[in-house]
């Protein structure tokens, strides 16, 4: 939380939960009235602040999202009176003020109640989010800056996400602020005719989220568990405020399928278990049906997109009862579909490992050698792996044994520890069985 | 809000003035060009000189320093722009598309900031 609670304890957890809870809408709302998330997110912060102090000593205020949002607002007109430099934007606030909450906007008179009080996300969440993920912005930057703007984590927080000294996070997300208020990203939710390119840079985003908290754990792990339940909270978000869009909902299940797995992904010590030797028991299957009918929904509209084709491979592995009666063919026929959309070298690995399952390990490796071949993939330690488990099986020892080298010899970083561990105890394999 | 596109594409002189490749250039350009005046957005469009015309100014130290050339060794040149006014950076990038600069160059775009006297 932007605000750590002083102390321990449930209360304290509790009253961060609830902060965390009215950070995006609070955020999103001054920085409409403000029009600068730079300022915005200061207010935010010092509103969070000053709950910390105020709500354990006088209670809990009958709207906390509205109190959060009217501290934020005298804020962040504190602020602005203190920058000198915005005299213009002072300006607009100081007449805002004097004229009963006007806006830019033209919704004057409209009390200080934020859109998303209900829970549900409103236009000005919206505006915030597609803000953040503007293709305009550093592809890197716009996961960070959604992380911090959106999803109220501190900078301290997304710097261990990230590996990267907090200082240098502080300056990249300062630079992106700066970026929105000096090249004119708009503040609004874009308009329809660029809706739908727009909504695929938030959706990559998110999805971006998502897959950095399910790179196996470290020793962030915490926070990296958080960043899963991030990124599946936007999700339900964007799903509700955007029903009509199937890609939308195709990320959502796609990431309540993975994440179902999530318990059986790690043995006890924190090594990584493959999908096929997964404790399938360890499951959440109430998680498996809400990803599976879903997709299934998103499916019927008759317009797939490369999130709803994932989220269907997900179902595939996920509904099966055993690694052995996973439908291996109807997963070579939706890898098939995906390579249309993303005809990246990582997919087409994927697809080669699907035919390797449903026709035949040969097959499968002659697609891989192929890629192998191609030289561009050489640093991507899955494609090693693939095709050692591959050479394994067809009982080419040897190269098996070269291709684990090649796995090791091409990361890290593009290799956690888990799966270097992994990777060790199969060539230990390999030696002595 | 004003922007600067930067046109950048491949350095070369213009075509003649009065022979068929300069009047299918100017169709071109007027295509893209011509909606844009009309919708109220440009303020101003003009090719410049080659880049073996260019100088690079930097002041280091108090001193001017004068380099032959354009800032980098790239294979696109800054070849000339386009001055727009328009509502935000999405409202930009939706006319900075439609120059033919896109499709065989690249176009930077440059916020400009309003100076206002005193």
């Amino acid at each position: 939380m932007g605000a750590n609670p002083p102390g321990t304890g449930a209360e304290a957890d509790q009253l961060g939960a609830i902060l965390r809870d009215h950070w995006w809408a609070a955020v999103a709302s001054i920085t409409r009235r403000t029009g600068d998330l730079e300022v915005a997110e200061d207010a935010v912060q010092e509103a969070c602040a000053a709950a910390v102090t105020q709500w354990p000593r006088d209670g809990l205020p009958p709207s906390p999202s509205a109190w959060l949002i009217t501290t934020a607002w005298h804020k962040a007109v504190d602020l602005m009176r203190r920058d000198a430099l915005r005299a213009t934007r002072e300006a607009e606030a100081a007449q805002e003020v004097a004229g009963g909450l006007a806006d830019p906007a033209g919704r004057a008179g409209q009390p200080i109640e934020p859109e998303g009080a209900s829970g549900a996300v409103g236009d000005d969440e919206l505006a915030l989010i597609f803000a953040c993920c503007h293709p305009a912005l550093d592809p890197a930057v716009r996961v960070a800056l959604t992380l911090r703007s959106v999803c109220g984590l501190t900078t301290a927080e997304i710097a261990a996400a990230f590996v990267v000294p907090e200082p240098t996070m502080a300056q990249r997300l300062v630079r992106a602020k700066r970026k929105i208020r000096q090249a004119g990203i708009p503040l609004t939710v874009p308009r329809l005719d660029a809706l739908a390119g727009r909504l695929n840079a938030v959706l990559r985003v998110v999805y971006l989220v998502f897959t950095e908290g399910h790179r196996a754990a470290g020793d962030a792990g915490l926070i990296r568990a958080e960043l899963c339940d991030e990124a599946i909270r936007l999700a339900r978000q964007l799903c509700l405020v955007l029903p009509g869009e199937p890609e939308v909902a195709g990320l959502l299940a796609l990431l309540l399928l993975t994440d179902a797995r999530r318990a059986g992904r790690t043995a006890a010590d924190g090594s990584l278990v493959l999908l096929a030797d997964q404790n399938r028991a360890l499951w959440n299957a109430g998680q498996i049906a809400a990803g599976e009918r879903l997709v299934e929904a998103a499916l019927r509209t008759g317009r797939p997109g490369p999130y709803q084709l994932q989220a269907a491979i997900a179902a595939c592995h996920s509904t099966a009862a055993s690694a052995e009666a996973t439908d291996w063919r109807q997963i070579a026929a939706l890898y098939r579909e995906l390579v249309r959309y993303e005809p990246t070298p990582v997919v087409l690995a994927n697809q080669a490992v699907a035919v390797a399952m449903a026709d035949s390990a040969e097959a499968g490796l002659a697609i891989l050698d192929q890629l192998a071949s191609q030289g561009r993939l050489d640093r991507w330690p899955q494609l090693h792996i693939a095709r050692a488990e591959l050479l394994r099986r067809l009982g080419r020892r040897g190269d098996a044994a070269a291709a684990y080298e090649l796995a090791i010899a091409a990361g890290p970083p593009g290799l956690p520890a888990a799966e270097r561990d992994y990777i060790a105890s199969r060539m230990a394999d390999l030696a002595t069985g | 809000m004003k922007y600067l596109f930067l046109l950048y594409g491949p350095d070369g002189p213009l075509p003649e003035p009065g022979t068929d490749e300069a009047a299918a250039m100017y169709e071109r350009w007027s295509a893209a060009t011509g909606p844009m005046a009309q919708a109220g957005v440009l303020i101003d469009c003009a090719p410049v000189q080659p880049a073996s015309a260019s100088t690079t100014l930097r002041v280091r130290n108090g001193e001017v320093v004068l380099t032959d050339g354009p800032a980098a060794e790239i294979k696109e040149h800054f070849g000339g722009f386009t001055l727009v006014q328009c509502a935000d950076l999405d409202e930009a990038l939706k006319w900075a598309a439609t120059l033919p600069t896109a499709a065989d160059g690249s176009i930077e775009i440059r916020p400009v900031i309003s100076v206002s006297p005193g």
